[in-house]
């Protein structure tokens, strides 16, 4: 049997203000087992980014739990929760001198002492995230003289080198072309194989997904689903995705069409 | 590695040259004394002139140690903010102790006349300008410290601290249009920084709080290494965010609060030094960088001091106009360098 990572337990998730509660999703009880490849799908606005800091424990829920490992999020310190969970995000990194090989040895910062000296231990998995993730040739570059699609590549090698089993990844495509957009995909699902480890991303591109990923999460306005690619386009829960009539989902061919 | 052995021999170059310019900066002064006389005076022999012995021990010794912790002190706070607000324009003044310190102490100076006499002889004394500017700036501190603890945004802060600057800026020219000339010139001697004048007790008082600064950021240094990536990386690396904000804040003020009191507002020292150490190691490791600034810093100060002594005349140029006599071209010169080598 294989092992659950992440669940959520009735999970709500929005926002609390001084006006009240603002639910965005409610009745969550997601699976995430080790080895699968999960994709996140859902027309902007709909709480993909919510759920993603809701499960990452930034944001609290508004009821239910999510449970990491056995044990709920919330109740994590910050340095064992960074032992268990990875994140790559959408935004820029901020401009500096840092080097491929630095960028990934950041992953080992949960591990490290300190003043963050690498042991023998931490450069072995840097070593071993880099050579997975093929950007062992780009170590000593800086990170500013490498093109997006590599970039992406270091990121997913640093999170690799945190060591956790789940790895969450934010939009990870949005700045690649369609080329570079495959290779990161077929990466993903070439790790979560071999490490056995669980990869939550959430991404605009449904059709990649669809031929791609294990597992898919869909938000619709509605409710979430949660089921394996194939089933979900048998049961028409892709037309379900965006309210617009000139977008339908073509079950045959396994995309969108535009009417 | 070959980046480790260029790290080595720029330590070691950058550590003899700081020896020997402590040495240069203790031999040049208004009086000429023989190098052989100041190296025995240092060493503990006697001088062959008890005068000499006199002015090194009390007077040009206690100058070059303010060069070396001013130096150190500021330019690592400026490598913290650098860092902490991912602003390249950043320095320890951002936060406007600076400006705290300058406004408490154009109130003693200026407003001197409104007090009663027995009250404006005590504040107008040089241990009075120092307990104003410590007042001025903890003040700054504890604002900047309350503050940061309720804002979620970093930026913020730095607005806060841009803001406040402006405010003292503009409370302090109120205040020079109403006073005296003489009134005028002492405090513009003030905030043209002073290095020298200050007692063995001031320098102990100075180096504890600077140490304390000091050591409060080399236990940031893998904090700082995270921020490079941004706050929510950070985050995710097991940062525990806003302590070590705080932390980082705290030391900074520290920094600039006990270094402003003793020395004055010493200008782009704290900007410039993180540059040049960044551009002369090629890295944005903190490890290396806090070293590398710590060293750069002093001796930064050290020639700064020594071009404001003016060897072989009479006159004494203000500190604060040399450090950036100094500081721009360098690190425009360093900038436009790096430029070339990066075609």
């Amino acid at each position: 049997m294989t092992k659950t990572i992440l669940h959520t337990d009735n999970l709500s998730t929005g926002y609390t203000s001084k006006a009240g509660k603002t639910v965005i999703a409610d009745n969550l009880n997601l699976t995430l087992t080790e080895g699968k490849l999960i994709a996140l799908i859902g027309a902007n606005g709909i709480g993909k980014s919510t759920l993603l800091r809701t499960i990452t424990g930034i944001q609290k829920p508004l009821e239910g739990d999510v449970f990491l490992n056995g044990k709920k999020v919330t109740d994590y310190e910050p340095m064992e929760l960074a032992q268990n969970l990875s994140i790559v995000l959408t935004e820029k990194l901020p401009p500096s001198n840092l080097t491929v090989f630095e960028l990934v040895a950041f992953g080992r910062q949960p591990y490290t002492n300190w003043i963050g000296t690498l042991s023998a231990e931490d450069i072995r998995k840097v070593h071993e995230a880099m050579e997975l993730t093929q950007i062992t040739h780009l170590s000593g570059k800086k990170h500013y003289e490498i093109s997006d699609g590599q970039l992406q590549n270091v990121l997913v090698a640093r999170a690799l080198a945190q060591d956790t089993n789940l790895i969450i990844l934010d939009e990870p495509t949005t700045h690649l072309d369609l080329v570079h957009k495959v290779a990161l995909f077929k990466l993903l699902k070439k790790l979560t194989h071999e490490t056995k480890k669980c990869i939550l991303f959430s991404t605009h591109d449904v059709d990649l997904a669809i031929q791609l990923s294990d597992e898919m999460i869909v938000m619709t306005p509605e409710k979430v689903v949660q089921n394996e690619p194939c089933n979900l386009i048998s049961d028409g829960t892709f037309n379900t995705i965006f309210k617009d009539e000139h977008i339908f989902f073509d079950a045959e061919k396994g995309k969108f069409i535009i009417r | 590695m070959a980046n480790r052995k260029r790290n080595t021999i720029l330590f070691t170059l950058l550590g003899l040259g700081l020896i020997a310019l402590l040495l240069v900066n203790i031999s040049f002064g208004s009086v000429t004394i023989p190098f052989e006389e100041v190296f025995a005076s240092l060493t503990g022999s006697q001088a062959s002139k008890s005068t000499w012995e006199y002015i090194i021990i009390n007077y040009r010794l206690p100058k070059a140690i303010t060069a070396i912790l001013v130096g150190m002190g500021l330019s690592v706070s400026g490598l913290l903010m650098q860092t902490l607000f991912r602003n390249p324009l950043a320095g320890p003044d951002v936060l406007g102790l600076s400006s705290g310190a300058s406004l408490s102490v154009a109130f003693v100076i200026l407003g001197a006349g409104f007090m009663p006499p027995f009250l404006s002889t005590i504040l107008l004394s040089s241990y009075g300008l120092v307990l104003a500017s410590i007042f001025g700036s903890s003040v700054v501190l504890l604002a900047v410290l309350l503050v940061s603890q309720r804002l979620r945004d970093t930026m913020a802060i730095l607005i806060m601290g841009l803001m406040f600057s402006s405010f003292t800026n503009a409370f302090v020219s109120i205040l020079t249009y109403f006073s005296s000339a003489e009134q005028l010139q002492k405090f513009t001697f003030w905030s043209l920084g002073n290095l020298g004048n200050l007692s063995w007790t001031s320098i102990v008082i100075l180096t504890v709080c600077v140490l304390i600064g000091l050591l409060l950021s080399l236990f940031s240094i893998k904090s700082l290494n995270a921020l490079l990536l941004g706050e929510n990386y950070a985050r995710s690396l097991g940062l525990n965010f806003k302590r070590y904000r705080l932390i980082i804040l705290f030391a900074t003020s520290v920094l600039t609060g006990s270094i402003t009191a003793f020395a004055g507002p010493i200008a782009f020292i704290g900007l410039a030094v993180p540059h040049i150490a960044k551009l002369l190691f090629q890295t944005s490791n903190h490890s290396v960088l806090y070293s590398s600034t710590l060293l750069l810093g002093a001796a930064t100060m050290l020639i700064c001091d020594v071009v404001s002594q003016m060897p072989g005349m009479e006159v004494t140029l203000p500190i604060n106009a040399i450090t950036s006599l100094i500081g721009a071209p360098v690190v425009i010169w360093l900038l436009v360098r790096k430029r070339k080598m990066m075609n």
